[in-house]
């Protein structure tokens, strides 16, 4: 039988009015009244985007027209939907919310389809289908955009706290001090090394103390970047101190095998500091009191 | 998984060695590896280069772009037609040598990289393959 | 052929390696600085690495053969200025190059020369008096 896909555009272009009236009152139905009351709901908005989709649907539909969305004929449908995902997703839509503006195409559209059927009972039975299964595809699209939008946002944030938790801190002239806090996972240790290696050249500091108080575990991987860690900051022509070691991870350590015999370790911060300063030929000394 | 580029570097003379070094930091810097990335592979390459010119009598290299997935990296193969190596298991072995140095060049070249592959058998040369990936992340 | 220059400065020999090492010019460096050793009578050596941006297994061996040596020769050599990358690469190929003294920079370097240098001579003035 002959695709009258063209046929079904030039209905929704005729009868674009009413349609957009259905659609916005099957949205306003089917829409939480959260949404509405939290006046995140812009009918103008909605009037716009609704009728923008209408346009780049229509103009998708041609005689012979393949109903996948994958196709490159549906390019511009897809792009437009991503860039429609990404703003409801800025404006803090959730996902349902934005995959509800596509579905509530589907009733308002059915009942013009199936009204104008009489008309052109043959051509259309099959693509009435075929169109709802296609807005199927559409909302299932924009769903995906959403989520993978959200995965972007949440996989940038992650960078970001990795770049804010490695903070190398200049003690003193030649004293850097690595403070790692949380769990280490082998990643985040081999980051977190490399940036203090890079900090040692660049700021010239022959001492480097890694602080690992706010450590509650470590595994052997972790040690073991730990360690090497400090041979490599050797072969550059500077120390390591490792301080803060608790009595837990100080069993497991030898429990595991790992040897930080060859390493200085020092209990606390301030001890480690204090031994910084004195192999920097540094001297603290208390003040006489005047009175 | 795709090769997207291909190229033979012969290996026959000290001197490629040093070619083969030059011509693994460029691809590297074009598919962005980091710089301790770089700077691990070129340093793998150098190690098998080596091996092909000094034990295996010399050979090529086998430089490809490769991608899958989310992921691009390189490939490198080194493919010598010498004597061979008896006990490959032995010869992984940190210490292993042969030409009088600290015999690190297998055992530490496959600490570099991401996908280390070896085959070899007495009198019919060797093949070492090595991977490095280049994990596609948000920029 | 290139060569890499050896420069003498008070008592030390400061050698900067500023291009790609191959093989046969790491082991000429190794015989000529051996032999200026020994010309000048200079009590420390200063390889500056700073702009090389790999270190094999075999560059990581004639460092450490021309140390040994050196010291042989009653002169004390300092690695300097090797590259973070460089430095992680090198210790997961297994080399740490024990025994080796390292600084950050050739004026650290030359800092730590001076004191390894002055302690030396203090315990030889101990063990004459």
């Amino acid at each position: 039988m002959k695709r009258q896909k063209n046929l079904v555009a030039t209905m929704i272009i005729e009868h674009e009015g009413e349609l957009l009236i259905d659609w916005l009152e099957e949205r306003s139905r089917r829409n939480t009244n959260l949404m509405f009351n939290s006046g995140l709901f812009n009918k103008e908005e909605f009037e716009r985007q609704a009728s923008d989709l209408l346009k780049i649907f229509t103009k998708g539909l041609k005689e012979d027209t393949v109903l996948d969305i994958a196709t490159d004929e549906w390019a511009e449908m897809r792009d437009y939907l991503s860039e429609l995902s990404n703003d409801k997703a800025a404006k803090g839509y959730s996902a349902t919310e934005t995959a509800i503006f596509v579905f509530t195409l589907k009733k308002p559209l059915f009942k013009l389809l199936s009204r104008e059927i009489q008309a052109h009972p043959e051509q259309l039975t099959n693509d009435v289908w075929e169109i709802t299964a296609l807005i199927d595809q559409l909302g299932l699209y924009i769903t995906e955009r959403f989520i993978k939008n959200r995965e972007e946002i949440i996989a940038r944030q992650q960078d970001e706290m990795l770049e804010l938790s490695t903070p190398v801190v200049k003690l003193w002239e030649g004293i850097l001090v690595l403070p790692l806090i949380g769990t280490l996972d082998s990643t985040r240790t081999q980051i977190v090394l490399e940036s203090l290696l890079e900090k040692i050249a660049a700021t010239g500091s022959n001492i480097a103390i890694i602080d690992i108080t706010g450590v509650s575990v470590i595994d052997t991987l972790v040690a073991q970047y730990l360690l090497k860690a400090v041979t490599a900051a050797r072969l550059m022509g500077a120390e390591c101190i490792i301080s803060g070691i608790s009595p837990q991870i100080a069993q497991t350590m030898v429990q595991l095998g790992v040897r930080f015999t060859d390493v200085s370790t020092k209990a606390n911060l301030s001890d480690a500091f204090a031994e910084a300063l004195k192999r920097s030929g540094v001297v603290v000394t208390k003040r006489q009191e005047s009175f | 998984m795709d090769v997207l580029r291909a190229r033979e570097v012969p290996l026959t003379s000290e001197y490629d060695i040093a070619r083969a070094r030059q011509m693994v930091r460029a691809w590297a810097l074009e598919i962005s590896l980091g710089l301790v990335d770089q700077t691990k592979i070129v340093t793998a390459a150098s190690e098998l280069a080596r091996n092909t010119v000094v034990h295996g009598g010399g050979g090529a290299m086998f430089l490809e772009l490769i991608s899958s997935e989310q992921r691009k990296g390189l490939r490198l193969t080194f493919k010598d037609n010498g004597p061979g190596i008896p006990d490959i298991q032995v010869a992984m072995e940190d210490g292993y040598t042969t030409g009088g140095g600290l015999g690190l060049g297998l055992s530490g070249a496959k600490r570099l990289v991401n996908e280390f592959v070896i085959k070899s058998a007495e009198g019919e040369g060797t093949e070492v393959i090595l991977i490095k990936w280049k994990l596609v992340t948000h920029d | 052929m290139e060569k890499i220059p050896i420069i003498k400065i008070d008592r030390f020999l400061l050698v900067s390696i500023q291009v790609d090492m191959h093989d046969n010019l790491a082991l000429s460096l190794q015989d000529e600085l051996l032999t200026k050793i020994t010309a000048t009578g200079a009590k420390g050596v200063l390889i500056d690495i700073s702009m090389l941006d790999i270190v094999d297994s075999f560059i990581g061996r004639i460092l450490g053969s021309i140390a040994e040596m050196a010291k042989i020769l009653d002169a004390e050599v300092v690695v300097v200025g090797m590259r973070p990358a460089v430095a992680i690469t090198m210790v997961e190929l297994g080399l740490s190059l024990e025994g080796i003294r390292t600084a950050l920079d050739v004026d650290k370097g030359i800092k730590l020369l001076n004191t390894v240098l002055d302690e030396r001579e203090n315990i030889d003035g101990r063990v004459t008096r």
